[in-house]
């Protein structure tokens, strides 16, 4: 059984990681979600294992599955699925202005790669013109 | 949510035994927000409501961390060493939610409600995003309760509830009014942050398969049946999981591009605050549940010296005022994990005079450049000049608190770096000596073009010129206001230096001494429960 959880979180981990490094929020999003579920079902796995429930007085308390882990694994169920929420929202609102839901790169960074890009463009250009001089002498 | 209902039950019902009412007020700093937030719900087409129950709740919090920390301070000669323990809802220890008050934790408690007081005032003033949302002052109210509760807590699993509040209201900040650079930004912001609570839940798990605790000082007494390795790989975990938080080298990278783009008061509260919880989390679990061999001592050096150096030549290459003191932000994250990395005293009172000291200056500098902002219409050093003739008022709250930053001998920051610095050649830590005093440096560098760039020389903008010319911008006077009295509180580190100094080495030395701590929390769990 444990064994069986693991390899789920393992796939979900796996999953979520290369979902996350696309460019587009739908799919980030679904990302986050999957390691979100492989976090918890590690959570759960973290517990003493199998049991019975524990209701006090229902059986001898040794034989008790641990609550705790489930009880975390619930708060954390709780937490993702509102952020996801709002991430969705925000989403929404990117496709409203944009119409597309494509990451973007920081605003400055793109200021930074455009000059190194015109920067190398002027370069080329210095060189291709010395040998149109050197052509010309020849 | 349960962690979060279970501590809004506890009020009534406190069961630490000998210390009488004083322990009621542990949880305030908690309740109180979160109660103010409820109500400012209820009051949200009456703004004038609103922003009283704000403030009112908040200059409360102020109120009563003044106390608590006073309180604390004086219980040395107690048995319990000067730390207030809650037990919330009268659970005993292991099994219910510690809330624990040391000198650090109260110290943190006080100079954040002191910033989140000023920064609502400074919003108020300001008449944009505040008036504009009838969600700004629930939110913040919000993060003002995830703050207080992610110092006070002693427990992991809380943390991680104490910072989703504290990030939820963030996210919201953050985004207020939807601009398309807010909704980018913000995208990356929470999407990593994300990132890091799962991550943070991933580590719990596994600590908890481990060691069958969540509780920190339970944690702590059974961390050391662990072979070393575990304790080691734990230890990077956590490291890695605050590190996103707080933003240290290499993962700092969201920092830059995400806390500018929010509004004025929002970046003020974010830069003073939000990153100092993760420093705040990575000394605190260091220090309380690892052995001496699982400290990463070198590692941290290493990685405080490159975040002061990144932190400090990214300042330098910006030109948005707000970016420029978005990169700083990260190459003093670096002074603090230095004093932490040193492992002795000297250096971890250092590094939490430091966090005390950069909470209020930075604050006062981000306040200072919405100042800036307002009256000349933009922040890009390349198109504003001349402040320091139309607006002398706003050039002397700037110099203030940007001499303390560069740490020029008598403001705080002097003192601050001075302390690292004696604390690092004690310790004979040549190398992160040469690094932080080369940043010192630069740092002063940074302050100085940004001096002569917005407050000497002329306007490069036409428009900015005729607008600073006319004089036509009035600043709000509650804007004005708060930010003289945050500068006001970043002088007045300096002339209580000494006092305050003490402070942080009584802290430091709490700290270093865990089993004050674990005495605290297990040892009131035995009377209580026994």
């Amino acid at each position: 059984m444990s064994v069986l959880l693991a390899f789920a979180a393992a796939m979900l981990f796996g999953t979520g990681t290369w979902l996350l490094l696309q460019r587009r929020l739908s799919r980030i999003i679904v990302g986050v979600g999957l390691i979100g579920h492989g976090s918890n079902i590690l959570l759960l796995t973290s517990g003493s294992g199998l049991g019975l429930p524990p209701i006090l007085g229902s059986a001898d308390p040794t034989d008790f599955a641990d609550p705790l882990p489930q009880a975390l694994a619930l708060t954390s169920i709780v937490i993702t699925f509102g952020v996801t929420a709002f991430l969705f929202a925000l989403g929404y609102r990117s496709w409203k202005l944009t119409n597309d839901d494509i990451v973007e790169d920081d605003v400055e960074d793109r200021y930074i790669a455009r000059r190194a890009v015109d920067a190398e463009v002027a370069e080329g250009e210095a060189a291709e013109r010395e040998r149109a001089i050197e052509e010309d002498r020849v | 949510m349960s962690a979060l209902t279970s501590i809004g039950f506890l009020g009534a019902d406190v069961t630490a035994p000998g210390s009488g009412s004083f322990d009621a007020l542990i949880p305030l700093p908690v309740i109180l927000p979160l109660i103010a937030a409820a109500l400012s719900v209820v009051f949200a087409r009456l703004r004038n409501v609103q922003r009283v129950i704000s403030v009112v709740a908040l200059l409360g919090l102020v109120a009563n961390n003044i106390f608590l920390l006073t309180r604390v301070d004086q219980a040395t000669g107690d048995a319990i060493g000067g730390i207030a323990v809650s037990q919330a809802g009268g659970w005993v220890a292991p099994l219910g939610i510690s809330l624990v008050v040391d000198r650090l934790a109260a110290i943190m408690l006080l100079v954040s409600s002191l910033m989140l007081v000023s920064v609502l005032v400074y919003a108020i003033g300001q008449h944009a995003e505040e008036r504009r949302f009838a969600s700004f002052h629930p939110v913040y109210l919000v993060l003002a309760a995830g703050v207080s509760a992610s110092f006070i807590t002693g427990d992991l699993f809380n943390l991680f509830v104490a910072f989703e509040m504290m990030l939820v209201s963030s996210y919201v900040l953050l985004t207020l009014g939807g601009r398309a650079g807010q909704v980018r930004s913000g995208m990356s912001y929470v999407v990593i942050s994300l990132i890091a609570s799962t991550f943070f839940i991933t580590a719990l798990a596994l600590l908890y398969s481990a060691t069958g605790t969540v509780n920190m000082a339970e944690l702590a007494e059974r961390m050391p049946e662990l072979s070393s390795g575990v304790r080691v790989g734990f230890s990077l975990l956590l490291i890695a999981v605050f590190g996103i938080k707080a933003g240290i080298f290499p993962l700092f990278f969201w920092l830059p591009d995400s806390y500018p783009t929010a509004p004025n008061a929002v970046t003020a509260i974010f830069a003073g605050l939000l990153t100092k919880v993760g420093v705040y989390a990575i000394i605190r679990t260091q220090l309380l549940i690892f052995p001496i061999d699982a400290q990463q001592g070198t590692l941290l050096l290493v990685v405080a010296g490159c975040t002061m150096l990144v932190g400090v030549l990214g300042a330098l290459s910006h030109d948005d005022l707000q970016r420029i003191l978005s990169f700083h932000i990260i190459s003093h994250i670096g002074y603090m994990i230095m004093g932490l990395a040193l492992f002795t005293l000297a250096g971890i009172a250092g590094a939490i005079f430091y966090v005390v000291h950069h909470i209020v200056v930075k604050t006062a500098l981000f306040l200072v450049a919405g100042l800036v902002e307002r009256k000349a219409g933009s922040d890009r050093l390349s198109r504003v000049g001349g402040l320091v003739r139309s607006a002398p008022m706003i050039a002397v709250l700037f110099a203030l608190p940007a001499l303390s930053i560069a740490g020029i001998p008598p403001f705080s920051g002097f003192v601050a770096k001075f302390a690292l610095v004696s604390a690092g050649i004690e310790a004979q830590q040549w190398g992160i000596v040469v690094v932080s005093l080369i940043v010192s440096l630069l740092t002063m560098y940074v302050m100085g073009r940004i001096w002569s760039n917005v407050f000497w020389g002329q306007p490069e903008d036409g428009e900015i010129a005729e607008r600073l010319e006319s004089g036509a911008t009035k600043l709000p006077i509650l804007m004005t206001v708060s930010t003289v009295v945050v500068v006001g509180l970043s002088v007045a580190l300096l002339v209580f230096a000494g006092p305050l100094y003490d402070l942080a080495e009584r802290a430091a030395a709490d700290l270093l001494n865990p089993q004050g701590y674990i005495d605290a929390v297990l040892g009131s769990h035995s009377e209580a429960g026994g």
